[in-house]
């Protein structure tokens, strides 16, 4: 089995906020990230997809094509986007666009269009919100 | 559903490789540059990666603000610019980076209660890292 990672970049603004607490405990919980007004970061997406080479191409799959799949299914909704007010996931009522919930959200986007090449399925999604701080999620559940 | 939260850290020591179980010479064959007696650092990168559900309410995995806490008592504070061969965890063995990424393991474990923590890389240089698991 091969692992196979694409790293794709991508800047979004967000906030946290949890509308069933006050605004202390936003504020007591989230810290800075509950500004209203949201702040911004650069992610970086890591894709990981596992599988066999196939034996004429030696490809797991073609990077080209799973660029592709990241950039429709993902970079397309969420790049230059306010998370919390212009992306389905995370609007109110919604999930609270936190790294971890990023990762998940972005795993959904992204299983169904990996898995069906055939060749390879979808083994892991890590999102950076900074170089120090990220997340995973492997499908688990 | 689970999901997994990391973080990480920089810190600077300095170490010698040395075990009196081998000789002078036999030590310097198997540490070459690191058995300098007078030691030397690195800037060691530390990873953290802890598991678990996330949270409904928060969104989270754990708190960064609660992780930082837990890895600054434990860890930062005790090694961060200082000699690991004269801390007590390397009493008995030999501050390699891959005993190191087992020590730092061995206190966040215990320090984050059971089952939270995935685990532990230390990057020692740009070039080499090691990684301890709970396996």
């Amino acid at each position: 089995m091969i692992f196979l990672t694409r790293r794709a970049t991508f800047s979004a603004s967000h906030y946290y906020w949890n509308e069933a607490w006050s605004a202390e405990k936003n504020e007591q919980v989230f810290g800075r990230c509950a500004n209203l007004n949201g702040h911004g970061h650069n992610y970086t997406l890591e894709v990981t997809v596992a599988g066999e080479p196939d034996p004429v191409t030696g490809f797991v799959v073609d990077l080209k094509w799973l660029k592709g799949v990241m950039e429709r299914e993902v970079l397309s909704v969420y790049d230059h986007r306010h998370l919390n007010l212009e992306v389905e996931e995370f609007k109110a009522g919604g999930l609270i666009p936190t790294t971890e919930n990023i990762a998940i959200a972005a795993w959904k986007r992204l299983e169904a269009k990996v898995n069906e090449a055939g060749s390879a399925k979808l083994s892991r999604v890590r999102v950076y919100e900074t170089p120090e701080i990220f997340a995973e999620f492997r499908g688990e559940a | 559903m689970k999901a997994y939260f990391g973080r990480r850290y920089t810190l600077s020591a300095s170490h010698r490789l040395h075990t009196d179980a081998l000789t002078d010479e036999e030590n310097a064959a198997a540490y070459g540059k690191c058995n300098n007696p007078h030691g030397h650092g690195h800037n060691y990168g530390i990873e953290v990666l802890v598991g678990g559900a996330v949270d409904r309410e928060t969104g989270m995995v754990m708190n960064l603000v609660d992780l930082d806490q837990v890895v600054r008592q434990q860890v930062l504070a005790r090694f961060d610019h200082r000699n690991l061969n004269l801390d007590a965890a390397f009493q008995g063995q030999v501050p390699t980076t891959e005993n190191f990424c087992r020590v730092l393991f061995s206190l966040l474990k215990n320090a984050l209660g059971a089952g939270e923590l995935e685990h532990v890389r230390v990057e020692e240089t740009e070039n080499n890292f090691f990684e301890c698991s709970a396996e």
